[in-house]
């Protein structure tokens, strides 16, 4: 019998953010169900409908399961060292600031490793945004505890349960002086690719975490199933609060998870207050610096 | 190319080797600099924070020198000639980034001020301690360019010298300078912008279509790009192949880090400098860097006053090393002798290329200060009597 020719790829209607991606670097290296592809899509999205010019669209990555973003989107795109791709990024910006600079990355590498960089980042207001995928392990490596892990979940370095107070990051950020926060999870994936639109679209150090599913590592060793599972208790455990204090955002194993725009603030970014500060300084001796 | 006149104090200065190596950064056209303050180094970036604001530049101190030797790379990817500055303690925090900065052949200057370590040490006194650090202290196999000078005037010269080698090769350069020739004052001459040599960026020509970001040129040298130009580049510490794509695999390795290393190795003749006096015809010759070649002056002149026949070597460029040249003197002399300000680095290379043909003397020092001559005048002397 004669084999039916059937052309899947011309059959399927064509993925409007494949454009966005090196797709001769497929397939990615992200586990069945993982939160950070659904991201990854969100972020294609914004980028669409974000009117920016792509060819000056910047994107660094530090290193774990979220560093590896960088190396699947097609544009300018960093893949640096563990923990440090908010200053390869500073410098990127302050050296050519027609760019629009997107730094992503994973908990561990932004706020354990990375954590100095971060704060003082969002202290100078410097013109970036930074979206951490938070899944609460570090993936890459196996399982080990993070400065998310939630109090009595387990990883591969806290057998017995963390007992360490995790970060609130949307409250950290803010405190340092972020002007945009908002906390979305993999499941909201309309409210996650707004957010990251408006992100894009601010001026300044803009913040966003979203939770992801970790099922090979998180999940399946605290026993909350697979990766569905988790976007079901997203949905059912999500409770969305806009501007409410940070302070509270605080999240607990397993417990509710305030998500939301929490911060949408104006300030200077660094550069402006640079450019303004040195023409009061200077007067007409000063050009204002433009790259 | 020339330098750009803006910024160039053409003239003579009086001034320590700190703000010379600045003012060199800035005749070089480095326009954006991270730094982190650590003595005796900070007097550069201070120099820079002061100046940058009027020729364009755009100087941050970050929040410790590990930010600052990558912010570095970012600018250097955003377009701009850079540079970091730091001392012993911040240069170990940088290591990671010089390996980066090899990886991702990104054009970068490293200035490393040396004091006497390990650890917190002697902050305020001198050491050439970081010498075999500056040659290998990331990991994995690479290749960098380290120069030394040792005065003002050389810190000038060879700050612009740096940044030339860092475009021309895409490498990080090491200007390896030491507390002494860092803080020592002395008259320095600026040229007129015209007759200052820039090297400028290798920036891809080619038909777009064409563009591999680590296809080598016949020097094995990529040409580059920078973010924002439209080619929309991948570049990453992971081994890539010639698109920059990470690629996982032994044969990826096998044609990526020989080459990051051979173009510095094949093109060594060319980056090598150094200085003799009185080599030929010598039967001791001391080799000697930084500050140590001007403390071994004076024990050399002794030594030749009494009959004994003595030259002097002096590294410029300390790596690529000078292998060939030393491997010629230890045909020609009958012993060499090494000064230098820690308890034996240089020396050893010194050694491994003398083959045992004549005898090599180390003349140690912990650092904190610098030899006292006499050390070195012994050393001659002996060595010389054969002892």
């Amino acid at each position: 019998m004669e084999e039916q020719m059937f052309d899947v790829e011309e059959a399927m209607p064509l993925n409007p953010v494949e454009s966005f991606l090196r797709m001769d670097r497929m397939p990615h290296i992200w586990c069945p169900s993982c939160g950070i592809g659904t991201t990854v899509n969100c972020f294609g999205r914004a980028l669409e409908t974000s009117g920016l010019d792509l060819d000056k669209v910047a994107i660094v990555s530090g290193i774990g399961c979220t560093g590896r973003v960088a190396g699947y989107l097609n544009l300018d795109s960093f893949h640096t060292t563990h923990g440090r791709p908010i200053p390869f990024a500073t410098g990127l910006k302050l050296a050519n600031p027609e760019l629009k600079v997107v730094v992503y990355s994973g908990d561990g590498d932004l706020t354990a490793i990375g954590g100095n960089h971060f704060i003082h980042a969002a202290r100078r207001n410097l013109d970036m945004t930074v979206i951490c995928v938070n899944n609460f392990i570090y993936g890459m490596t196996g399982g080990q505890v993070a400065p998310t892990t939630p109090i009595s979940a387990t990883a591969t370095t806290a057998p017995h349960g963390n007992f360490e107070q995790p970060f609130n990051l949307p409250y950290l950020a803010e405190s340092c002086g972020a002007v945009y926060v908002a906390r979305w999870t993999a499941y909201h994936v309309r409210h996650l690719t707004k957010a990251i639109k408006e992100a894009l679209a601010k001026k300044g150090f803009s913040f966003i975490e979203v939770l992801a599913p970790c099922p090979t590592l998180y999940s399946r060793r605290n026993k909350l199933g697979d990766g569905l599972d988790q976007m079901v208790f997203y949905k059912e455990h999500s409770e969305i609060h806009h501007n409410i204090d940070t302070k509270t955002a605080t999240l607990d194993f397993q417990g509710k998870i305030v998500v939301g725009k929490f911060v949408d603030k104006e300030r200077p970014d660094y550069l402006t207050l640079m450019n303004e500060h040195y023409q009061k300084k200077f007067g007409d001796k000063y050009t204002p610096y433009k790259g | 190319m020339k330098a750009d006149p803006k910024g160039v104090l053409t003239g003579s200065h009086f001034l320590d080797g700190d703000h010379a190596c600045s003012e060199g950064a800035i005749s070089a056209g480095c326009r954006f600099v991270a730094g982190y303050p650590i003595t005796p180094s900070t007097e550069v970036v201070e120099r820079i924070a002061e100046r940058f604001p009027l020729v364009g530049g755009v100087f941050i101190q970050m929040e410790d020198e590990i930010a600052s030797s990558i912010a570095i790379l970012g600018g250097a990817w955003g377009g701009k000639k850079v540079m970091t500055v730091t001392s012993g303690p911040g240069f170990s925090l940088m290591m990671e980034h010089i390996g980066l900065a090899a990886m991702t052949e990104t054009p970068c200057v490293f200035v490393d001020v040396q004091r006497a370590g390990p650890s917190t040490g002697l902050p305020t006194q001198p050491a050439q301690g970081d010498m075999m650090q500056a040659r290998w202290g990331s990991h994995g196999d690479y290749a960098i360019i380290a120069l030394s000078p040792n005065s003002p005037q050389e810190c000038y010269d060879l700050t612009i010298k740096a940044f030339n080698l860092a475009e021309q090769y895409r490498v990080p350069v090491l200007l390896m300078m030491d507390e002494c020739v860092g803080h020592m004052t002395e008259r320095v001459i600026i040229p007129p912008a015209e007759e200052i040599d820039v090297v400028p960026r290798r920036f891809y020509d080619g038909r777009k279509e064409d563009f591999l970001l680590f296809k080598p040129d016949a020097d094995l040298v990529p040409p580059m790009v920078k973010a924002g130009d439209g080619y929309r580049i991948h570049v990453t510490g992971l081994t890539h192949d010639e698109k920059g794509y990470p690629h996982m695999s032994p044969t990826a390795q096998a044609k990526l880090i020989p080459r990051l290393v051979n173009k510095i190795k094949l093109n060594a003749d060319k980056i090598i400098e150094y200085k003799e006096d009185q080599v030929e015809g010598a039967d001791v010759v001391v080799v000697s860097y930084g500050i140590t070649s001007r403390v071994a002056i004076p024990a050399i002149e002794q030594a030749r006053k009494e009959g004994i026949k003595v030259g002097h070597f002096r590294l410029i460029v300390a790596w690529p090393f000078p292998e060939k040249r030393i491997q010629e003197l230890a045909n020609k002399v009958k012993a060499l002798v090494v000064p230098e300000l820690n308890l034996g680095q240089i020396f050893y290379e010194v050694e491994r290329n003398v083959y045992g043909k004549v005898p090599v003397t180390l003349v140690p020092h912990p650092g904190g200060t610098v030899h006292n001559p006499q050390e070195i005048y012994n050393a001659i002397k002996n060595t010389h009597l054969g002892g």
